[in-house]
């Protein structure tokens, strides 16, 4: 059991919103894994419950309002949503990290770079002096920060998009965590510098064989950096598969959507097609498939009951009525 | 970049000393030196008031009553001449500056602390904590303050302390205020967001990522705050519910000539201009004080 077990196993993970208009079910029963040194990516469109996901991992879901109703996150055998708030702040930033969308946003205006990269060392290693500074340098060269010393000394504005969203990738590593979530971390940066990041945290990757979690929409992107991908609808994951799996031989209706909607030069398509119509309200969802307004194989039974994952194959599941039959 | 092309050991020279050069000329510019220099006066002057002052501040003379100021035809006996008890202006105004600046800057740092503390719990932790503090704070900003002081000085008498502490029991209410807007602001920001994800603590969170982001309101409300103080601790003084006479405040001084104006306008002139560099200093320390501490314009 121990040698099999995965660095992090996500269980029946539901987060909802309790709000005057009634319960939002934001994340609604996910299950995923992961080892070490592995990517998942988790793929969905705009209000799909990614960010929640992951948000929730940490426990740093949105308060007031928000909760964690139930579920289980393994992380290296441990419950985390059984610890206390301050056990779990001892995993923040030390063995869990997480990137976030916007680096103008995620850097304190008032402090140095080098500053913001140090907290965490001296908050969990308890780092000082030399050390503290060495590692610092350290984090900012995994990101490949050119002359790293000097830079430790500039503040946030003194710095480009690019160069601050490696900064934020820096604090992420800082503590040489086991996961790192990264949430949309090109969304806010220009392509070429988006190429330049995502295989900076490749590099990081193959150098200290951290876990992580992209959350993208971008399927181009998702494709380039991640071993495995789960595809969220509406709060649910409705298919988990290995990338090429998931381009070559998609099972869940919205999925095939998904990946005929991507431009690809190697096909020559007059138009892109488009999903029609638009994602459910999370308040007071109808039973039956979530996507089953949407999906053009709709049959009696997707409006009844909610299909369970089922699997198309070894690493291949969808959460689809026509898988089963 | 630099780092391609390596730096020559010269410019590294010349740079180091130009940051030197500036790291000074910080000091130079005139909207520090002019407000700086007039407060150190003033401090000096409270402190070493015995040693200045060129009379005893209570000492009457009822023939050298209403001398005008040396140089309005007065003697260089009384430089800004003497009240209606012919007490020398110029020595209380020396005097009064070590009540009217202990009161002020005491009362500044005790609600300024309060008051910044409470903004900054009520805006981070929201909820029913934020409802009450806020509540609390409508009340605080509604009662009117001279009562409060009144009442005070009725049960505790008269005094220093008296006139600090009633100054500072509502006065906290309006950084509570202006803060708590603030960190509603900062709360929601990703790089709190960020403090969490690396494991801060609430406390943590609150001392050291949201404070410096509020110390620039919090800065200008103090500032500001200088004349408003003094002269609610003049109104206070006015109706007796202030520092007893016969200590000198710049405050009472004000209120002792207000019915001789017409004739003696000396008395009430020198320790109301004394209030007005004080309160304009004040401000214009309070501005270059928040261009030094924000980092985005220190560079300009």
């Amino acid at each position: 059991m121990a040698a099999a077990q995965p660095l992090l196993q996500v269980e029946d993970l539901r987060t909802y919103f309790f709000t005057r208009r009634g319960v939002v079910k934001a994340v609604d029963g996910v299950s995923f894994s992961l080892e070490a040194g592995e990517t998942l990516g988790i793929v969905g469109e705009s209000g799909s419950g990614k960010t929640m996901t992951s948000l929730s991992l940490l426990r740093l879901i949105p308060q007031p309002g928000g909760k964690i109703v139930g579920g289980k996150v393994l992380f290296d055998g441990v419950d985390l949503l059984q610890l206390s708030e301050s056990e779990m702040r001892d995993y923040r930033g030390s063995k869990i990290s997480m990137i976030l969308q916007d680096p103008m946003a995620s850097l304190n205006p008032v402090y140095t770079v080098g500053e913001q990269v140090a907290e965490p060392l001296r908050q969990h290693q308890h780092l000082s002096g030399k050390a503290l500074w060495d590692q610092v340098t350290e984090a900012l060269r995994l990101l490949r920060i050119p002359s790293p010393r000097e830079r430790l000394q500039n503040y946030p504005h003194q710095m480009s998009g690019g160069m601050r969203q490696r900064v934020v990738g820096g604090i992420a590593v800082s503590c040489l965590p086991k996961l790192i979530i990264a949430d949309e971390p090109t969304t806010a940066l220009d392509a070429t510098i988006q190429a330049q990041y995502l295989a900076h945290l490749k590099d990081l990757q193959r150098e200290t064989n951290v876990a992580m979690i992209f959350v993208s929409h971008d399927f181009g992107i998702v494709g380039r950096m991640c071993d495995r991908v789960a595809v969220m609808y509406a709060g649910k994951i409705v298919e988990t598969a290995s990338v090429r799996d998931l381009f070559d031989n998609p099972q869940h209706p919205y999925t095939i959507g998904l990946v005929n909607s991507v431009p690809r030069l190697d096909r020559k398509v007059e138009r892109l097609a488009s999903i029609e119509g638009q994602p459910p309200q999370l308040l007071n969802l109808p039973p039956g498939c979530r996507f089953a307004p949407r999906c053009y194989a709709v049959f009696d039974r997707c409006h009844l009951e909610e299909p369970p994952e089922m699997s198309a194959s070894d690493d291949h599941s969808a959460a689809c009525w026509r898988v089963g039959a | 970049m630099d780092v391609a092309l390596g730096r020559p050991e010269i410019l590294v020279d010349v740079g180091e000393r130009r940051r030197a050069a500036r790291r000074w000329d910080v000091f130079l510019q005139l909207n520090f030196l002019i407000p700086a220099t007039v407060l150190l006066i003033m401090v000096i002057g409270a402190i070493f008031a015995p040693q200045i002052a060129p009379y005893d501040p209570l000492q009457t003379s009822l023939s050298a009553r209403l001398q005008p100021p040396a140089f309005a035809g007065g003697t260089d006996a009384h430089l800004l001449g003497t009240d209606k008890l012919g007490r020398d202006v110029l020595s209380r105004i020396i005097y009064g500056a070590r009540v009217s600046l202990s009161v002020s800057l005491l009362v500044i740092l005790i609600t300024g602390t309060i008051g910044t503390a409470l903004g900054i719990v009520s805006g981070y932790f929201g909820g029913w904590l934020d409802g009450l503090l806020m509540r609390v704070t409508d009340i605080s900003l509604a009662f009117p303050a001279i009562l409060i002081a009144l009442l005070l000085a009725v049960t505790l008498g008269p005094s220093f302390t008296t006139v600090v502490l009633a100054i500072s029991l509502l006065g906290w209410a309006g950084y509570a205020r202006l803060i708590r807007g603030e960190v509603l602001k900062l709360r929601n920001a990703d790089f709190v967001l960020q403090a969490r994800i690396i494991g801060c603590s609430p406390l943590r969170i609150m001392l050291t990522h949201v404070f410096p982001n509020v110390i620039n309101p919090m800065l200008i409300l103090a500032t500001l705050s200088v004349g408003l103080v003094i002269l609610i601790e003049s109104a206070l003084s006015y109706l007796g519910a202030g520092i007893p006479p016969p200590t000198p405040t710049w405050g009472s001084m004000v209120s002792d000539g207000r019915g001789l104006i017409d004739t003696a306008w000396w008395i009430s002139f020198f320790p109301g201009l004394a209030i007005g560099l004080v309160v304009l200093s004040g401000n214009f320390l309070g501005d270059w004080l928040r261009d030094r501490l924000d980092p985005r314009l220190r560079q300009i």
